[in-house]
């Protein structure tokens, strides 16, 4: 199985714009003044259509994750993870610059972004703070 | 009140299960809605309604030769049956339909006459879930059971306690896929499928399929069926978020909290008055979160309430008495086989039948926390 290429819609574009030039950037909502992920074209809380695109900091902390040992989409161990960004939303990322070993990856632990090329999209990945 | 009306009055599953490669998708679908039929004493002419989750409800009453006015194609993962029954039940009260067929299918493991998978990458999973490798069951069910495990200060092996009580009713049933008794030792040193989760922590894949019969419950007591009726007393159904990711609540299931007390509210009984329980386990952080989830349990008690034996034969909530996904069978959509189990435990038919048992409760689970969906049945008409 090759890996997936996300295939951005005009409600993503912006966020793909963003991680093409290095920068992880959220949908706001402008009357509740917090981000929401994934992009829509209205907030999911309030129903608003006034969205503004800001950079996030990058910075994140670990929730939840998986290491997985089956072939999707290479043969090494691969750490699927859920992590919070410090902006409040979570996302599905990997993560990286870690051995894929439990006693690496404490959950809560600190982490930050960076971002890979995959078939001419640019995917947001974490690793460890410092570890870029 | 939409159940007290209804009664599941024929059900079955396929003759065999397992590896069925001499059987399409659509022939695992007839062979349990022929049986099923036959159960409740019912002609297959008489079905007027059908409802099924995949292929569409059009292709599989085209292939029986049914002639339906009324058709339900709800398909919101493994869950969808229990939805597909709450459904039907609905018609019934209101006169759409008198007779309806519920069935399943899925060659899980041959791919026979099976659907291929659609090319999704545009869609929001497409997008923000599947690019990181989240893409299959194990890959991506899975991803919570870390937080729910952190949250409530415990190791893994409360994941492996799960495998090692289901596996206890499983054993000895030569229908089920599972049967070798196993430690929480060995359940840690199965082959390694996505950290935490071992081999036998994940669902078997198996080719099956179920149907059930349903119509009101009046109609019920003329019928001559090989097997008495069962009632549904409550039911509900809740959406979660199609995206892992963003559940709301990554060591809890909103889902099931809230289709769960619809469900019991509806059949005005509360979780100590449930004497069986039938909790999908695709994987063995399932029950842990329905336990909690439901009500069954406080939080943080589900591991030590597993692992003490209280989901056993001698348990206070006998719980996956066919051995589940886990162990006896798990087609893709297992949701169809853990009502057939409350069905035989309620008609006192069950391979490990329990003694005096009145109310079962089913918790279904759509897709990777997708969907939910509870049922509440009786052998006892309301
Ligand atoms: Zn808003």
């Amino acid at each position: 199985m090759n890996p997936a290429v996300p295939v951005p819609t005009p409600e993503t574009l912006p966020f793909w714009e963003g991680t093409a030039m290095g920068e992880l950037r959220l949908p706001w909502c402008v009357p509740c003044g917090a981000p929401f992920f994934y992009p829509r074209r209205t907030c999911p809380d309030c129903g608003s259509a006034e969205i503004e695109w800001r950079a996030a900091s990058g910075r994140a902390t670990l929730q939840s994750y998986i290491i997985n040992h089956r072939p999707i989409p290479a043969g090494d161990p691969l750490i699927i993870a859920i992590v919070k960004l410090e902006e409040g939303p979570r996302m599905m990322t990997n993560i990286v610059n870690v051995e894929p070993v439990p006693e690496d990856l404490t959950l809560d632990m600190a982490l930050e972004v960076a971002f890979v090329d995959r078939d001419g999209q640019s995917l947001a990945v974490f690793g460890p703070v410092g570890s870029w | 009140m939409v159940g007290a009306h209804a009664a599941i009055v024929g059900a079955s599953e396929t003759a065999s299960l397992g590896a069925l490669p001499q059987m399409s998708v659509l022939e695992l679908h007839a062979e349990a809605a022929r049986a099923a039929a036959a159960d409740a004493g019912i002609s297959m002419s008489e079905i007027d309604g059908i409802a099924t989750a995949r292929p569409l409800p059009l292709d599989v009453a085209h292939y029986l030769g049914i002639n339906a006015r009324w058709i339900d194609g709800t398909a919101v993962g493994g869950t969808s049956f229990l939805l597909h029954v709450r459904h039907a039940a609905a018609a019934i009260a209101a006169g759409a339909a008198n007779v309806v067929l519920i069935s399943h299918g899925e060659s899980g493991r041959s791919r026979v006459g099976a659907l291929g998978a659609p090319d999704d990458s545009a869609t929001p999973v497409g997008q923000f879930d599947k690019p990181y490798g989240a893409v299959t069951p194990y890959s991506t069910f899975t991803i919570p059971a870390m937080r729910f495990l952190h949250e409530r200060g415990l190791g893994v092996d409360a994941l492996a306690s799960v495998v090692v009580e289901q596996r206890k009713w499983a054993i000895g049933n030569p229908r089920a896929a599972r049967t070798k008794p196993v430690s929480i030792e060995d359940v840690l040193a199965a082959a390694p499928i996505a950290y935490p989760f071992t081999k036998d922590m994940c669902c078997v894949v198996t080719d099956g399929g179920g149907a059930l019969i349903m119509t009101s419950a009046e109609r019920a007591a003329d019928l001559s069926p090989k097997s008495p009726p069962v009632y549904l007393l409550g039911a509900g159904e809740a959406n979660g978020s199609p995206l892992v990711s963003q559940m709301p609540d990554l060591g809890s299931f909103e889902g099931f909290r809230r289709s769960s007390a619809e469900a019991l509210a509806q059949a005005g009984i509360g979780t100590g008055d449930i004497d069986h329980f039938m909790g999908y386990d695709a994987f063995a952080h399932l029950p842990l979160y329905m336990l909690e989830d439901i009500g069954f349990v406080g939080r943080g008690e589900s591991a030590a309430f597993v692992a003490d034996g209280q989901t056993g034969r001698d348990g206070a909530l006998p719980m996956n008495t066919n051995g589940g996904g886990l162990s006896y069978t798990h087609t893709g959509m297992y949701g169809m086989f853990a009502i057939q189990e409350s069905v035989r435990q309620l008609r006192g038919t069950a391979f490990n039948q329990l003694p005096d048992i009145e109310l079962s409760l089913v918790q279904g689970v759509g897709g990777f926390f997708w969907t939910s969906g509870t049922l509440v049945l009786s052998n006892r008409q309301p």
